[in-house]
């Protein structure tokens, strides 16, 4: 099929199989997917440029079905998502601006490559830790259950004293989340966006595999909210990113329509089976993707390839 | 997982099998009569008025995922008698 938008020549089914292995793992962990959209549509010979707004285009699209499917779940905190999105929008413009300030210093490549190898490598270890650390706890409870004693949609941390330390910091104005059941600083609320968007700005795609786990570790949201919410504000900040790459001519949305049909029923298998498992286990499961996201990079450091 | 957890899997699973053949089977008719005629406006949207093609952009994609997520709910509701998860 020819996409004239891209002057791309790209099979169809391609799009809508990668589009639905995508949405799986966005609807499932609330990650936009983009470390593996991006080299996808890079394979089939889509230029840089065209992969990279393509990809947020379709991460729109696919957002807006796995949060309305995470909504009727009951795991999205609305007012979160809507504060959360103030600070993306300001960390994504700042981590652009670090971007253009490496281009001019000429040694954008190798900082942004072992930046996003150190950031990758460090969330998966902690998340391998904590939830390793709170399922074991949990077996210990109940020693007699081979998966552990937790539930279904049920949750708990091995670092919940941190973020019971977090949450005591009184820094007006506090805002209360009855979603989440947090009461929580708005700064604080602020600073995790803002870090999310400038990982989004500054290392590509929206930054969910940051967001995701910072929710639950420094806000204290539960991790079936902290993923619903996730998607409902990758909707605001990848329409955002969208319409600033489609100005720039970046955008081909007939690939974006087409990969999102995959997305569309891949997202909400994604969404429906979290409902099968408890925090924890979502939260060791999400471990591997930043480590993919490391490999793709380390292959690109090595190999000189752009995948 | 337990035994009452994995029997719901399996049958979601199933329904979800079912909804993808009748799934691809819409989207092949939608690829053919929806996208083969906005193609041609599009190019020309984004060659000429490149503001106005990215805030159709943004519609387009919102529009899709708002119908397709209501025909796949939908879908599985009919497929699993009223329950849609």
């Amino acid at each position: 099929m020819f996409f004239p938008i891209s002057h791309a020549h790209v099979n169809p089914i391609y799009l809508v199989v990668v589009g639905f292995l995508i949405g799986v793992l966005g609807g499932f962990f609330g990650v936009g997917g983009s470390f593996i959209a991006g080299p996808a549509l890079r394979l089939v010979g889509i230029d840089w440029n065209f992969a990279v707004g393509t990809d947020l285009a379709h991460i729109v699209g696919k957002s807006v079905v796995a949060a309305k499917r995470h909504r009727a779940l009951g795991n999205v905190d609305l007012r979160l998502g809507l504060i959360m999105a103030i600070g993306t929008i300001a960390g994504a413009e700042m981590g652009a601006q670090l971007i253009q300030a490496l281009k001019r210093a000429g040694n954008i490549n190798f900082v942004v490559s072992v930046v996003s190898i150190v950031i990758y490598l460090s969330i998966s270890i902690f998340m391998l830790w904590e939830s390793w650390k709170t399922l074991a706890r949990a077996k210990s409870r109940n020693p007699g259950s081979k998966s552990g004693s937790l539930p279904a949609k049920s949750d708990e941390s091995a670092f919940q004293h941190v973020t019971t330390a977090i949450q005591r910091w009184r820094i007006p104005p506090m805002i209360t989340l009855p979603a989440s059941g947090v009461t929580i600083s708005l700064w604080i609320i602020l600073l995790v966006a803002f870090v999310g968007g400038l990982c989004s700005g500054f290392l590509g795609g929206g930054a969910g595999y940051i967001r995701m786990p910072s929710m639950v570790y420094v806000l204290g949201i539960p991790t079936h909210l902290a993923v619903g919410t996730d998607l409902f504000e990758i909707i605001i900040s990848a329409s955002y990113g969208t319409f600033s790459h489609a100005i720039k001519g970046n955008v081909d949305i007939l690939i974006a329509l087409v990969m999102h049909t995959g997305a569309a029923i891949g997202a909400q298998l994604g969404a429906i089976s979290t409902q099968y498992f408890a925090g924890p286990k979502i939260r060791l499961a999400f471990v591997p993707l930043p480590l993919i996201g490391a490999a793709i990079v380390i292959y690109t450091m090595f190999t000189g390839h752009k995948l | 997982m337990s035994p009452r957890s994995k029997t719901a899997v399996r049958r979601t699973l199933r329904a979800f099998a079912l909804e993808l053949l009748i799934y691809a089977a819409l989207v092949t008719v939608y690829f053919f009569a929806v996208l083969h005629f906005l193609g041609s406006w599009l190019v020309q949207l984004e060659t000429q008025h490149i503001r106005v093609y990215a805030v159709v952009a943004i519609l387009l994609i919102i529009g899709q995922a708002v119908v397709l997520e209501s025909v796949t709910t939908g879908l599985l509701r009919l497929l699993r008698g009223g329950r849609s998860e």
